[in-house]
């Protein structure tokens, strides 16, 4: 079975965001780069599916600048076979990445199962998984937090609201995108980290599969840090004077129960 | 002015209040705006539609659209589409919605802006701001080229105004073909709790690891009773098993943005602060004075939670 996860590299959650110069970005500097959460389940549930079914291989896939080449290692060493790399650049939307992750999927890593995280903690879009299952016009399913494997077929179970679940059926080829309950993702071990440095990461350019800037449909701008809040009011007295002084200030000047 | 499609989300024949915000926002803004029910049977709710300001309500009805699944929405959306060519759609920022906007987005080559914050317009361009790194920086969403304008909007972002019950509207049938559809929903899992979602709710009430146990919880669900709200948690308390990852708030949780949030016990990890910090009224309460949670806090109670939850709680009932 052909297994394929993409994978986002972000920010690591710790990060303090600061702009760019032109306020279309985020300034780069000293950022530690991580693999975005989500997309570690991903990578687990593709592994164990490979260890229980011989002859399958893990290829994993990765849209943006030079520096996502660590977040395929870093998946190397979990242990995927295969890396390709498509080359994106840092301003792309999800519409143009999904473009280029759907192309080579198609020209590199044709797969029965392509898994995502449900979202990338960075833009927190929760796009791509959805674009790429409809520009490869295959089912999809997202926030999927269990998965039981048939012939032919995949059933899912997708958190909705309220805790309320949707067991969904999905025939092969399928796009899944992973929520955090479905595994608990491995660490790599040393002696990975150290082979996975040696493995070759296929690198496409988005000539190859025909995509180009004219596929961005939105740009985002003027990029702000959340203003700074006025000092609040600090409520004093024992706990009856605290509760009673507030639901008054909640009531009549922030008017909200 | 533009013609403007709102998708309204409905389970079990009950449509979701936060497609009445939407619908509200553009025909108070003088769009044309047009709602569409997608279900097994679903013409019901072209009433309550109307009463927020739908000019036109349309309806795809399919038994085999009875459950919800993104390829046949989709679809039935992208049906409607053509027949109504409209040049703005928006659907809430829902489970629903985030899963089905996106196929759409693929099979209508259209650009989507996703879990916008705000909705407002400049003539027929959609303009919207949208939070980056959950909420640690936010920007504007320009849309390029002229193409149709996709987006999600969160819930309770915009507000819900009371509806004008005076008026009514039957839906009109739009037929669309949705067979050969891949996905297939067996069965929707109720879940057992009763209590609102934390990202649908407008009042959220939040717990840290500092409840200690999961039953301690049970003050801050009182109070979420008190005032109809919900009950989040940090991710501390999440790891220490003290809630379900359902409810956790932040930027490996939920973003939420309620009228009023009150975190008790929570000292503010940045990463928590950044799934709610765009709350209009955010109340902390924590026995730290130092705790970064108290920069953002709009009311700030240094205290014991165990003695000022229940004494608000204890308040809010005297109402």
């Amino acid at each position: 079975m052909n297994l394929l996860v993409c994978i986002k590299q972000v920010p690591d959650t710790e990060t303090k965001i600061k702009l760019n110069g032109d306020s279309t970005g985020i300034d780069p500097a000293g950022i530690k780069w991580i693999v975005s959460p989500y997309d570690e389940f991903a990578i687990e549930e593709a592994l164990r599916i490979k260890e229980k079914n011989a002859g399958s291989t893990v290829t994993v896939l990765s849209a943006g600048p030079d520096r996502v080449v660590d977040a395929l290692r870093t998946a190397l060493a979990m242990g995927a076979d295969n890396a390709v790399h498509v080359e994106l650049p840092e301003s792309a939307d999800s519409f143009m990445a999904a473009k280029a992750l759907a192309g080579a999927i198609k020209k590199e890593a044709p797969a029965e199962l392509i898994f995502f995280g449900k979202e990338a903690i960075d833009d927190g879009a929760a796009q791509v998984p959805q674009l790429v299952a409809g520009f490869l016009g295959l089912p999809g399913c997202t926030v999927v937090c269990g998965l039981e494997y048939g012939s032919g077929t995949v059933t899912a179970k997708r958190e909705i609201e309220g805790g309320s679940f949707e067991k969904v059926e999905l025939p092969l080829p399928a796009v899944i995108a992973a929520h955090k309950g479905l595994n608990e993702p491995r660490y790599a071990t040393l002696p990975n980290i150290m082979k996975a440095k040696k493995k070759e990461v296929k690198a496409v350019k988005l000539a190859d599969i025909g995509v180009s800037q004219a596929d961005q449909k939105i740009k985002l701008k003027n990029l702000q840090l959340p203003p700074p809040k006025q000092a609040g009011k600090k409520i004093e007295g024992d706990a009856a004077t605290q509760a009673k002084t507030l639901v008054d200030f909640l009531r009549n000047e922030a008017k909200v129960i | 002015m533009a013609k403007l499609l709102v998708f309204v989300e409905q389970r079990d024949g009950k449509a979701k209040k936060s497609s009445f915000e939407l619908i509200a926002a553009a025909a108070k803004a003088g769009h044309e705006t047009h709602a569409v029910l997608i279900g097994a049977s679903v013409s019901g709710l072209a009433g309550e539609c109307a009463q927020y300001g739908a000019q036109a309500v349309h309806a795809v009805e399919n038994a085999s659209l009875d459950k919800y699944t993104s390829d046949a929405y989709a679809k039935a959306l992208q049906g409607a589409i053509k027949a109504l060519s409209p040049e703005i759609v928006l659907a809430s920022h829902t489970p629903m919605g985030k899963d089905l906007m996106p196929y759409l987005s693929a099979l209508c080559d259209a650009g989507l802006a996703s879990d916008c914050t705000s909705l407002e317009f400049d003539g027929a361009k959609l303009k919207l701001k949208r939070p980056l790194y959950s909420g640690k920086a936010t920007a504007e969403v320009e849309f390029l080229g002229g193409g149709l304008q996709l987006a999600t909007i969160r819930p309770n972002a915009i507000g819900l105004p009371k509806p004008d019950t005076s008026k009514s509207a039957t839906a009109t049938a739009l037929s669309v073909d949705v067979s050969g559809t891949k996905g297939k929903c067996l069965e929707v899992q109720k879940g057992a709790s009763t209590r609102p979602d934390v990202t649908e709710s407008s009042i959220v009430v939040s717990g840290g690891r500092s409840l200690k146990t999961a039953e301690n919880f049970k003050i801050l669900e009182e109070l979420a009773d008190a005032v109809q709200g919900a009950v989040g948690a940090s991710r501390a308390a999440v790891d220490a098993g003290l809630r379900p990852h359902r409810d956790q708030v932040g930027q490996t949780g939920k973003v939420v943005a309620p009228q009023l949030y009150i975190a008790a016990g929570i000292s503010g990890a940045i990463q928590h602060l950044a799934g709610m910090r765009t709350s209009k009224v955010i109340v902390a309460i924590n026995s730290d004075p130092q705790a970064p949670i108290f920069q953002i806090a709009d009311y700030a109670i240094v205290g014991d939670l165990f003695q000022v939850v229940p004494a608000i709680t204890a308040e809010i009932k005297k109402l």
